[in-house]
């Protein structure tokens, strides 16, 4: 896992200027520059750039808030570093340790027409919020008629594997999330991404659930652009082209598929890497238009095969793509077990065990 | 086991007959000022309670007795339409618990929030919501308070302060907390009424969500009605300590009978005043619904005939001020009954309008999930979808949605 393919990712990272004109939340920057237009940039790791996004939140928008265990000090993996000082202990505070306290307090804060910015310090943490997620959040606009929403929520979660977290450190529920509509789900691959989605997320006026892959938190690092600038969600990116098979992940997870489509390539096996991003609502057409073209589609995450968020993404292509599928989609998942503590490395769906199936998909 | 419950029981039933005593009599200037005094004195926990006297007028106590007739009536009425099947899903009656709904709008502004279980009905009609919104949203027609889009235990009222109606038992309660935040980070010297019953007060997020309103000197006033039954289960069952306004600890509470709407009114202001300087604060408004939980519950199973009559005689919200207007001659009984006429005629015109209303547009199925442009059509592919299901509904046979099945074909 070297540091390289996290840079190689993050040079191919690319804005789209698409959607430009619909980001009408209050009173905000509205504008989605192009990545050549941004300048300064500076090396700085993921969570330096979460960092950053959360600064340029309070700064732009007198009514936003970052709470959440522990963030007054920085929070554990140092995303909230200087918010407090910076803001005050009035826009940046800790809260006791209730996560379904915690998320109600926020849906009800950004009920009046705030952005609400909570943090749940482990995605693992997130079940006793679950009801306030599912039952108020994504579903205040629909029942209110439109009278009442919370979509200035923004919940931000550390998600995922870092080699030693253990059963209850390491999770990614994704898609339990995935769902519920009415709420939307993001997930960054890069330091760079992680600031553009973000701060698109927490101006985005429909609730969001912004999962930080943990692992990459410091290992990741990448030229990040010091200006304000936003990626626009339920946009999918083709990372690297290819004809024989389209590779569809999100998150950590991508570095990964990265190493692995470059081994295939060495076996001349052609791949075509997508990051998807938001997992709902889903950029469909993206994956559906290259899996047109390649005929082949395998995806990857490390959350449990069964019921992952991968079974949905196979089904929706099934039915646009039948005929053009020369294979059976493939899933290179986490096991269909408690994530383990000694066995991660056997859990999770590694290098060789995408470019087994890449190979076993492209020769079925 | 029998004596120890019947004895629980008595508590419900306690005669307040010593309610009317005023101090003075007789007025026919509508402003003139009556004081009248609270049916029980008020029990503070870690707070000195509000006096038992207060000040009231003719005007306003007709004005009670008119407001909780009509909302009684309503909710007499929408058990019917219930029954005829004319509102679907689930509904939770008021009656019996108006007094708290009332005396709590009396003493504060629409400025200060409310937000509340699914026993909304009562409360929308508070905030100054209409017969009309309501009958309609039961139904589920258009013109109902939530465009038809939420039905009976969704009621909101943007305007008026009211922030809705919500279908989980007490995830309403953490919503208030951060609305109160909201409050007080403005600095507007406003309060938040998050409510909530006696089956709520053993969730555990209610207690996250007080020790952050107290945490941080929030304006949130914690309102308990407790109306003793937790869906079938009485409180004495599922609660160790019922005492709720207690349950607080280290937040004062203050126990009130939420029968009366002069207690409920004067604990309200006195709550409000409290929270502005010092944070929350629990009132347990000790109330009394006369339906079962819903419409499934007949509410007889798990309590006597005998104990629903008791309170009625004794106890009634709307008879307590009809006796105060009849004992300070402010009308008569032949022109209390004259609004009782004139409140069933209004409540049956906003029916007969409300049945009028026509469904919402079918593509409304759809929206309102996301805003719309952010990233995705709010439909995507669903367009193709809800053609589907549209044209589903319109051969499914027996299906009475005519007003439904008129619009699809607009839609489609």
């Amino acid at each position: 896992m070297g540091g390289s393919s996290f840079r190689r990712i993050g040079k191919l990272a690319s804005i789209s200027s698409k959607n430009q004109s619909c980001r009408g939340f209050s009173s905000t920057v509205e504008t989605l520059k192009k990545t050549d237009q941004l300048t300064p940039t500076k090396s700085v790791n993921l969570f330096s750039a979460i960092n950053q996004a959360l600064h340029i939140a309070l700064d732009s928008d007198p009514r936003s808030y970052v709470f959440g265990e522990d963030v007054g000090f920085g929070g554990v993996f140092r995303c909230t570093t200087g918010l407090a000082d910076r803001f005050g202990k009035q826009r940046v505070f800790n809260t006791p340790l209730c996560e379904q306290g915690i998320v109600g307090f926020a849906i009800g804060l950004a009920a009046m027409d705030n952005r609400a910015i909570a943090e749940i310090q482990f995605a693992d943490y997130i079940f006793p919020a679950f009801d306030q997620i599912v039952n108020e959040a994504a579903k205040f606009r629909y029942r209110s008629g439109n009278q009442f929403n919370c979509g200035g929520l923004t919940i931000r979660t550390p998600y995922g594997a870092v080699g030693h977290g253990g059963h209850y450190h390491s999770q990614s529920p994704e898609s339990f999330f995935c769902h519920v509509p009415g709420i939307k789900v993001v997930i960054p691959r890069s330091p760079r991404q992680a600031k553009g989605l973000l701060l698109s997320s927490i101006r985005d006026p429909n609730p969001v659930v912004f999962f930080e892959p943990k692992l990459l938190y410091r290992m990741a690092v990448e030229e990040v652009p010091e200006d304000d600038y936003m990626l626009p969600l339920s946009e999918a990116e083709v990372l690297r082209e290819g004809t024989d098979i389209t590779l569809v992940g999100w998150g950590a997870q991508l570095s990964i598929m990265e190493q692995a489509c470059a081994e295939a390539a060495k076996e001349g096996i052609s791949c075509e890497l997508i990051d998807l991003k938001t997992l709902i609502p889903w950029d469909k057409e993206t994956v559906e238009a290259s899996v047109k073209k390649t005929g082949r589609l395998l995806i990857s995450h490390e959350a449990p095969v069964t019921g992952g968020f991968g079974a949905e993404i196979s089904a929706s292509i099934v039915e646009r793509c039948f005929t053009r599928l020369e294979a059976p989609v493939a899933r290179v998942c986490g096991l269909d077990t408690p994530f383990p503590l000694v066995f991660e490395p056997f859990y999770l769906p590694t290098k060789n065990k995408i470019l087994d199936a890449i190979k076993s998909t492209v020769n079925y | 086991m029998a004596l120890s419950t019947s004895r629980r029981i008595n508590h419900i039933l306690k005669p307040l007959s010593a309610a009317v005593s005023s101090t003075r009599r007789l007025s026919s200037d509508s402003t003139a000022t009556i004081t009248v005094e609270t049916s029980l004195p008020f029990t503070g926990h870690n707070i000195d309670p509000p006096s038992r006297s207060i000040d009231t007028s003719p005007k306003e106590l007709l004005t009670f007795f008119k407001d909780m007739t009509e909302m009684r009536r309503m909710e007499i009425a929408a058990d019917s339409l219930y029954k005829a099947k004319l509102i679907r899903g689930f509904c939770h009656l008021y009656d019996g618990q108006e007094a708290v709904g009332v005396g709590m709008e009396a003493a504060i502004t629409r400025k200060d929030c409310i937000i509340t279980a699914y026993r909304d009905h009562c409360i929308f009609l508070g905030r100054g919501g209409t017969l009309l919104e309501s009958f309609a949203e039961l139904m589920g027609r258009k013109d109902g308070c939530s465009r038809g889009k939420g039905g009976s235990m969704h009621f909101y009222k943007k305007e008026g302060g009211f922030y809705g109606g919500h279908g989980i038992v007490g995830a309403q309660v953490p919503l208030g907390v951060g609305l109160a935040f909201a409050q007080k980070y403005s600095k507007e010297e406003y309060v938040t009424f998050a409510m909530y019953g006696d089956g709520a007060a053993n969730q555990g997020q209610l207690f996250e969500a007080l020790n952050m309103a107290a945490l941080w000197d929030l304006p949130a006033i914690l309102v308990c009605e407790n109306n003793h039954y937790g869906m079938g289960t009485a409180e004495w069952r599922a609660a160790k300590s019922p005492a709720y306004y207690k349950r607080g600890d280290y937040v004062p509470g203050l126990k009130v009978d939420g029968m009366d709407v002069f207690a409920v009114k004067q604990a309200c202001k006195f709550a409000k005043e409290h929270a502005l300087k010092n944070g929350p604060i629990i009132l347990e408004m000790d109330t009394y619904r006369y339906h079962g939980h819903s419409m499934s519950d007949p509410g007889s199973t798990y309590r006597t005939r005998d104990e629903i009559s008791g309170v009625r005689q004794e106890r009634d919200p709307i008879e307590r001020v009809r006796k105060l207007i009849l004992a300070h001659d402010i009308a008569t009984e032949k022109e209390l009954k004259e609004i009782e006429k004139e409140t069933r005629k209004v409540v049956d015109e906003a029916i007969a309008k409300a049945k009028e209303s026509p469904m919402p547009d079918p593509s409304e199925l759809f929206t309102n999930v996301y805003v719309k442009g952010f990233g995705v059509e709010e439909l995507g592919d669903q367009e193709s979808h809800s053609r589907t299901i549209l044209s589903f509904i319109r051969v499914a046979p027996g299906v009475k949605l005519t007003g439904l099945m008129m619009l699809s074909d607009q839609c489609i």
